[in-house]
């Protein structure tokens, strides 16, 4: 049985049909990238996976789990898949620490010394306990989504969402972040990426989702996908990039 | 005729300004107690509870201070109760102010990025949660100096109360200038007693802001 199955998933804002049937099982400890052009629906399909975004139609389910709008299925859905976002998110008022610290003991609630150690932990696993008492304002870009993913880490997910976590990040920062998340997929942590990296895509992704008008284009391996895209629209896509 | 010295003056108005300063005060609480609840209700999940709100903002925001003092007065007595004139006053007051502070209020929280909501709620985080540590934190910030602001609309607000009745710094001046002729002393003194109360406030809600703002740090 597949980690994540995403079975004909419809999402419509007002009359514009954004996904419109969209298949994809992954299993546990895949890494997928998910490009396509903006507006193809990639981010929103990674938002109703997290239960950002309420689908229309069609079921997802995370190792066993449906997706339901309720409260309750939403939590439970929500320990397992953590998400880390284009814009960061840290909660300005709290320190990094604390900011890992937060949903540990709010939501789990775990102790304050058990929060701490943990917060310690995935701090150190990105490479910034050094950081623990600096608030997300006295941090660069790539400092700041480096606590995210220790923040999201923390929780204990089995899967993580990378909504285009590197594109509001200056060029000579975009590496320290995909450093850690190379690190994450060696691990074997199950990682599902919207991202522009294509050439990280190529490097690390099990697999490569091509989307495009609201649906699943091309999907295969990496060198398949980018060395042999079967449709005009992928060699397109593929040669804008390259431009 | 009674000769009144400056002190005469001053001492009466001042003992009538304790009562301007305790109903400010009990306003503001009062006010802003109410106003929490407004607030929730107006950005809480329920329907019938949001419109509710809105319509109650709206209703005080939109009548004068001075007719929902005349209605508290007066339309209580219709029914029998005799309602005193500091009760009105402080009645009318606070569901003035916590009108105003909830739409204040509101807008800090609106304030508050989406993306907070979203990173809190993909941690797993529920609503009362997401209030209590991600959002109303980073908004109280915000309403400082707006609240603190307001609250010398609520000092000024309370001299209407003179009209239905209550005796604080504008009815005492009034009481003091029929006994001693003397209008514009008395009027200058009362208005410079409300300055003292109502510069401070204000200077303290720019000091407040420009602290805020010119950090731009929200911790």
């Amino acid at each position: 049985m597949s980690l994540i199955e995403i079975t004909e998933v419809r999402k419509s804002f007002g009359s514009n049909e954004v996904l419109k049937g969209i298949n994809i099982d992954v299993n546990s400890g895949e890494v997928i990238a998910i490009i396509g052009k903006s507006g193809s629906g990639k981010s929103t399909l990674l938002r109703c996976i997290n239960g950002l975004e309420t689908i229309n139609a069609g079921t997802i389910a995370v190792a066993g789990a449906q997706l339901l709008p309720d409260d309750l299925h939403l939590k439970a859905l929500r320990l397992k898949v953590g998400m880390i976002f284009q814009g960061f998110n840290l909660f300005p008022h709290l320190t990094a620490g604390k900011n890992v610290m937060l949903s540990q003991m709010v939501v789990k609630k775990v102790k304050k010394d058990a929060a701490e150690a943990m917060a310690r932990r995935q701090l150190d696993r990105v490479g910034l306990l050094h950081k623990f008492d600096a608030y997300p304002d006295e941090l660069s870009g790539g400092q700041q989504q480096r606590v995210a993913i220790a923040r999201a880490l923390a929780m204990e997910p089995i899967a993580l969402l990378c909504d285009e976590i590197t594109s509001a990040l200056d060029p000579e920062l975009v590496q320290e972040v995909l450093a850690v998340v190379k690190e994450l997929a060696s691990e074997g942590m199950t990682l599902l990426m919207v991202t522009h990296e294509m050439r990280f895509a190529r490097d690390v992704c099990s697999r490569v989702v091509f989307m495009h008008q609201g649906r699943v284009h091309e999907i295969g391996p990496p060198g398949e996908v980018f060395a042999s895209p079967r449709t005009p629209e992928l060699q397109q896509f593929l040669g804008m990039q390259a431009a | 005729m009674i000769q009144f010295s400056t002190w005469d003056i001053v001492s009466n108005l001042l003992l009538a300004a304790r009562w301007t300063v305790v109903l400010s005060l009990v306003s503001f609480i009062g006010g802003g107690i109410v106003g929490l609840l407004v607030l929730f209700a107006r950005i809480g999940k329920f329907a019938g509870l949001r419109r509710a709100a809105k319509v109650y903002i709206e209703v005080f925001q939109g009548t004068p201070l001075l007719m929902q003092l005349f209605l508290a007065f007066f339309g209580l007595g219709l029914f029998g109760i005799n309602v005193p004139a500091w009760l009105a006053a402080g009645f009318a007051l606070t569901l003035w102010t916590a009108a105003f502070l909830a739409e204040i209020w509101r807008g800090c929280v609106e304030a508050i990025a989406k993306g907070q909501w979203e990173a809190s709620s993909s941690l797993g985080m529920g609503y009362m949660q997401q209030m209590r540590w991600v959002v109303l934190p980073q908004a109280l910030k915000i309403a400082v100096p707006p609240t603190v602001g307001f609250s010398v609309q609520v000092v000024k607000g309370t001299a209407l109360t003179s009209i239905i009745g209550f005796v604080e710094l504008s009815k005492a001046g009034t009481m003091v200038t029929n006994a001693t002729f003397q209008p514009f002393t008395v009027y200058g003194f009362v208005a410079l007693i409300y300055f003292a109360l109502c510069w401070p406030l204000s200077k303290s809600s720019q000091i407040l802001e420009r602290k805020l703002n010119v950090a731009h740090r929200n911790h």
